[in-house]
């Protein structure tokens, strides 16, 4: 007997140390953002979104990194999109079982965790140097491009696998060609698993910093990027650059660039999110 | 007419796929041909044996090991923090959670993972590290314990998320056997539940781990950039990542010696995860059918 109550309550000690760690993780992200907030709310206003960068921390403005995401989260989007699509398409409807599926599949699962860092190496040398691109934005989305490129990849397949076969079969069934099926149902089908999965992969992108600043981005730039061949900053960068000052006045504009780039990332998932949900309903 | 529209469409699609396959020679090939010339003029002995990392100092060593002490500590640290917590998160939604519990939590946790690192650089350096100075007097201003912790709480989320979904795999069945013998909800997740979903569990880990090895801002901006092989977690330390960050920064010319050093260390870098992500991968597909 006594040993049955020792083990349930053992079981309730557990439970509560479940509950416990669960809302740590709950209560740290709450203390971060209200920290963030508490630090930096007081400095964002219009000035703050329009100013250039100074040498002052009071007039400071995040205006050229912003448009420096921007045209990063564009280029990259242009550059990102089709490829990975069209690669997430072939490996799930055409690519047959053998040696280079196989090798197709171990490549893309070991690329997902090289650290983007090395991304940053690759892009320095091949688009940077080879190419010749100089640190532009090209060539930094170009980077960020095959950074995410696993994510769409993975993304794509994972919707069109979602795609109830009786779908397929009845295009073929009334003679449609395995390119029609794809363009004209699966596609429309699990356009919103693949639009999840590419909104993810490009609110990633836009927090990234380190293969940017490997690529040779700029800390201090005092114009916007005219063209893709133009040199640029990031507001994650601008935000490193803002910490690694020892006035206080940066700091609180740190802060306050953070807010920005979380916004920016906390909508972008909550669109993923949505269309998630959207889609999921579908096929119930 | 439409056989050939089939045909080119089809190849080009498969050309996006192959597009993978160079990114990955590509990455292979710019690491080891700059290496293979860093290593031409530095011999590969020191550089796993010379306890000092200074190419950028007129007296210059190009010994790896502080900077992969520095790697190893924050990711320890980093691990300590987010598999005891991870893994108990992941029991609890699993086996103890209500349903609905689960399906609102699980998502909010991820958010920490969406979060950019370069935030939570900020947050170990103006937050934890004077945090801590309270309790810890000696405390330097950049040091491996702050970044290693807030490196942890990033990666909670990979362990809890990816275990969790191990641990939801396992059969309905077993649960109600264990439970049919009179064993409690503790008892059936550590006796039956947790070893039928080991190998998940372990795959979340080793993913978790690449993960924090290949972190670059959060040590960067809180860790310091003073190479040091030490095992002091008060003190300023440089991982490999913030090394590269720290050369990139700075003004070094292309084709010389300092520049290929990013390279050397980048490719010391990359073979480790690699390590992991095939170990993992490997397991990962042995174990995939088990319960299928």
């Amino acid at each position: 007997m006594n040993n049955i109550r020792k083990n349930r309550w053992k079981d309730q000690v557990f439970k509560i140390w479940g509950i416990f760690c669960t809302l740590i993780g709950l209560v740290l992200l709450v203390v971060f953002i209200g920290d963030i907030l508490i630090d930096g709310l007081t400095r964002i206003n219009w000035d703050f979104i329009t100013n250039l960068p100074s040498r002052k921390p009071e007039n400071s403005g995040i205006y050229t990194a912003l448009m420096g995401s921007i045209w990063i989260l564009l280029l990259t989007t242009i550059i990102a999109f089709p490829i990975g699509v069209a690669a997430g398409i072939y490996l799930e409807e055409y690519s047959k079982k053998n040696r280079l599926s196989g090798l197709l599949e171990i490549n893309i699962s070991n690329l997902a965790g090289v650290p983007s860092i090395i991304y940053g190496l690759l892009g320095l040398e091949v688009f940077v140097r080879i190419m010749n691109l100089g640190a532009s934005v090209l060539a930094g989305s170009l980077t960020l491009s095959l950074l995410i490129l696993p994510i769409v990849i993975v993304a794509t397949r994972e919707a069109i696998k979602a795609v109830p076969s009786s779908i397929k079969d009845a295009s073929y069934a009334l003679g449609a060609s395995k390119w029609q099926t794809i363009w004209h149902q699966i596609l429309p089908a699990s356009g919103g698993g693949i639009l999840t999965g590419v909104i993810l992969a490009l609110s990633r992108a836009v927090g990234e910093t380190a293969p940017l600043i490997v690529v040779g981005a700029l800390a201090y730039v005092p114009f916007v990027p005219q063209s893709p061949l133009d040199e640029f900053s990031v507001l994650p960068i601008q935000i490193f650059n803002w910490i690694s000052r020892p006035q206080a006045g940066f700091i609180e504009n740190a802060a306050a660039a953070i807010i920005v780039l979380l916004a920016i990332t906390f909508v972008m998932n909550g669109i993923a999110v949505y269309f998630r949900n959207k889609w999921q309903k579908k096929w119930k | 007419m439409q056989k050939i529209k089939e045909l080119v469409i089809e190849r080009a699609l498969l050309a996006s796929s192959l597009i993978t396959i160079a990114v990955t020679l590509g990455i292979v090939l710019v690491l080891s041909i700059e290496a293979f010339q860093f290593f031409s003029e530095v011999s590969i002995f020191d550089f796993f044996t010379d306890t000092q990392w200074t190419p950028l100092f007129t007296e210059k060593h190009f010994g790896i090991l502080p900077l992969l002490s520095g790697t190893l500590l924050t990711s320890f640290i980093a691990i300590a923090v987010a598999l005891p917590i991870g893994l108990t998160i992941s029991i609890y939604l699993s086996e103890y959670a209500p349903r609905s519990f689960r399906k609102t939590i699980k998502p909010i946790l991820e958010l920490l993972a969406s979060i950019p690192t370069v935030v939570y650089g900020f947050f170990a350096l103006i937050v934890v590290t004077p945090f801590l100075q309270q309790f810890i007097p000696s405390l330097s201003g950049f040091n491996s314990l702050s970044a290693g912790i807030v490196m942890g709480i990033m990666i909670i989320p990979y362990i809890s998320s990816l275990s969790e979904d191990a641990l939801h795999a396992v059969p309905r069945s077993l649960r109600e056997a264990s439970f049919g013998m009179g064993a409690t909800k503790l008892q059936t997740a550590f006796k039956v539940i947790v070893p039928a979903a080991s190998s998940g569990i372990i795959v979340s880990i080793i993913l978790a781990i690449s993960r924090a090895i290949g972190e670059t801002m959060i040590v960067a901006i809180a860790a310091g950039q003073q190479p040091r092989l030490t095992l002091d977690p008060t003190v300023p330390v440089e991982t490999i990542t913030a090394y590269i960050v720290q050369v990139s920064l700075g003004d070094v010319q292309h084709g010389s010696l300092e520049y290929r050093t990013i390279f050397a260390a980048g490719i010391t870098l990359f073979v480790f995860t690699f390590l992991l992500n095939t170990i993992s991968y490997k397991i990962r597909k042995k174990y995939q059918k088990k319960y299928e």
